[in-house]
């Protein structure tokens, strides 16, 4: 696995699952934020996926098991609630890996990183403020933002599993990761999930190409206008 | 206002540095902080903005047109105040 | 205040004369309340029709041929969301809320252009609805800028500045395909028979039919009759769809040397009645949507409402 495709793909995948929101987003605010989050991670993934070879056919026509993507983005949007969630545990992540990345100099993926830690930052502090107002609001949407983060926690474990020649503490990420978010979810006064955070079935998971059922479906739809005329030009 | 109807706010976004904030337009947000993220969104998707301030709508007090005559007709016979009311000789410069 | 009937008329000349002289109205000053009515009626539509018309686009969204195509479309989508809210910001300023127009919208008491009650069955609808609805929607926007409302005229500066990509991504969009394979051609050319008499639809009835025209020509909220502004579109049209090598679909079209102007084909009015009274193939589906979208974001709306009440003094 390169990690070009690993990042890449967690990008293009959130990318995708975000822009579903379009036309459906709870406040016309909200329409346009989901998007702005969207169109970062879909320049993002463009960028890692053309250091990797032709961005469309990358895209386009490689079959699901050869997408590297964490399982954590593939996941559905579900309410509003889980796409918050969503969002908490991935850009959290995203965050601290862009700004390790960002720093080591000799990294091929430090200028992407460096322009991409800032969309993130953002991304972030937008899942922090809707993980407060949600947990802290009515009973109804601090039971749905809880039921989002546990429902999700089990696809957290695998953020942390190594990516071949990225030059990255991964034990130091760990634990910056569980603080931001131990601290967000207190705060918004609700519980951080217990139970492990990983699968257990040994196949691994999405970086070794194993993924969720909904995936398969999501690629589909993604692949297959592109799939049906081949060698066309868009 | 209902409990879903969240307030307006008046958004105002400085362009670049060395400009005053102006007045973008408005939003509705649930408080400030929202306010200030959702402005940032609209307001500044192309890059128009290096700065945003958000005022509740209802905190601004207005003059009303009614008033137009006692507020702004006054100062418009003071040309003495603009300094093309004043004649300089030709060739006087610096002034 | 209390208004006594001498003074209305006197507040009533003043707006005249504000009028006439090409001044812009602004939210406080006195103004006819049917003036008041028909801004909000022509606003409130003119939002809702840019909420509205982020579905048949949204639709091929996860469909996209190409990651370019995504990200060009996601933000077209975006920037609809974001027009409509500059719009409705206009309409709030002549004491309407977003609520009581989404309310009306939800309820079938404002419209939003019947054109959303179209499908996109192809890819290249999206590029049809980037040159010709987008196209056509410009033409009626671009004098709107000139309005006689201070707030709607700014607002539509900020959309038709915005807007400039919208139409030109279409034609290119168009462009690559009707010069791909043939499939891809004829993929374009049916998506320009279908959305051409549609956009032509899109500046209203005729002259001699259209209720609220005359008087929102004289209010300046409207520059230029119906008639007119179809005309104009036509003539734009005819030479732009030649060089994407793509025929609209009327035998009747050929230039008028006398008139200066391309004759075109009779418009089928029927059917636009038709759609406008909720019989196109859409209407339903789109507002459903809307309705559903609304009703499932309330608890997200009250959540953050609750919290802003709680948390208000640390917040504001």
């Amino acid at each position: 696995m390169t990690a070009a495709l690993a990042l890449g793909d967690d990008a293009l995948v959130l990318s995708h699952r975000l822009g579903e929101w379009a036309g459906h987003a709870p406040v016309l605010e909200e329409e346009v934020a989901l998007a702005n989050i969207a169109l970062d991670l879909l320049g993002q993934a463009r960028v890692l996926l053309s250091l990797e070879g032709d961005e469309d056919e990358l895209a386009y026509l490689r079959e699901e098991r050869a997408f590297r993507n964490v399982q954590l983005v593939e996941q559905p949007n579900g309410d509003f609630a889980h796409t918050i969630a969503r969002q908490l545990y991935f850009s959290s992540y995203q965050e601290l890996l862009y700004g390790q990345l960002a720093s080591e100099g000799r990294s091929a993926f430090a200028p992407v990183a460096a322009k991409a830690v800032k969309e993130v930052a953002y991304h972030r502090d937008h899942a922090e403020h809707w993980t407060l107002r949600l947990g802290d609001g009515t009973p109804e949407s601090n039971e749905r933002m809880q039921r989002a983060l546990d429902s999700l926690w089990r696809y957290t474990g695998e953020l942390f599993e190594p990516v071949e020649a990225l030059p990255v503490d991964w034990t130091a990420l760990r634990d910056g990761w569980l603080t931001t978010v131990t601290d967000v979810v207190a705060r918004a006064t609700l519980t951080l999930p217990g139970g492990p955070q990983v699968g257990a079935w040994t196949a691994g998971a999405g970086r070794q190409g194993i993924h969720t059922e909904p995936f398969g479906r999501m690629l589909a739809e993604m692949q297959h206008l592109h799939r049906s005329h081949p060698g066309a030009t868009w | 206002m209902t409990g879903t109807d969240w307030p307006l706010w008046e958004v105002f976004v400085r362009s670049r540095r060395g400009l005053s904030h102006t007045h973008a337009g408005s939003l509705h947000a649930p408080d400030a902080e929202m306010a200030l993220r959702n402005a940032r969104d609209l307001y500044t998707r192309r890059g128009e903005g290096v700065s945003i301030w958000v005022v509740p709508s209802t905190a601004i007090t207005a003059s009303s047109p009614d008033e137009k005559d006692p507020f702004f007709e006054p100062s418009a016979d003071k040309p003495y105040r603009h300094p093309t009311f004043y004649d300089i000789p030709e060739g006087v410069q610096h002034l | 205040m209390t208004t006594t009937a001498p003074e209305a008329g006197a507040l009533e000349a003043v707006f005249d004369a504000a009028v006439a002289a090409d001044e812009r109205i602004e939210p406080r000053d006195w103004m006819p309340d049917a003036y008041r009515a028909g801004l909000v009626r022509q606003i409130a539509q003119h939002a809702h029709s840019e909420i509205i018309g982020m579905q048949p686009e949204a639709n091929w969204i996860t469909r996209a041929p190409s990651l370019r195509r995504k990200a060009i479309l996601m933000a077209k989508v975006q920037d609809e969301a974001g027009h409509g809210l500059y719009l409705y910001s206009a309409a709030e300023t002549l004491g309407t809320s977003r609520e009581e127009m989404l309310d009306k919208l939800h309820s079938g008491r404002q419209r939003y252009s019947s054109i959303f009650n179209y499908p996109t069955l192809t890819w290249a609808d999206v590029g049809a609805i980037g040159w010709l609805v987008d196209g056509a929607a410009i033409t009626n926007q671009v004098p709107l800028c000139r309005c006689s409302y201070g707030p709607y005229a700014r607002a539509m500066i900020r959309v038709c500045k915005e807007e400039s990509f919208h139409q030109r991504q279409g034609y290119e969009l168009l462009l690559a395909l009707s010069r791909g394979t043939e499939a891809q051609h004829a993929m374009a050319q049916d998506a320009v028979d279908r959305w051409w008499w549609p956009s032509l639809m899109m500046f209203g009835p005729p002259d001699d039919e259209s209720a609220h025209s005359a008087q929102s020509m004289a209010w300046k909220i409207k520059r230029h009759s119906n008639d007119e502004l179809r005309q104009r579109f036509v003539d734009i049209c005819v030479p732009q769809a030649r060089s994407l090598g793509l025929t609209l679909p009327d035998p009747d079209l050929r230039w008028n040397e006398e008139r200066g102007h391309h004759d075109f084909g009779p418009i089928d009015w029927d059917e636009f009645h038709e759609v406008l009274r909720g019989n196109g193939p859409c209407n339903d589906q789109r507002l459903a949507q809307r309705r559903r979208a609304h009703k499932e974001g309330a608890w997200v709306r009250e959540a953050a409402a609750a919290y802003a009440a709680r948390h208000g003094e640390a917040s504001a």
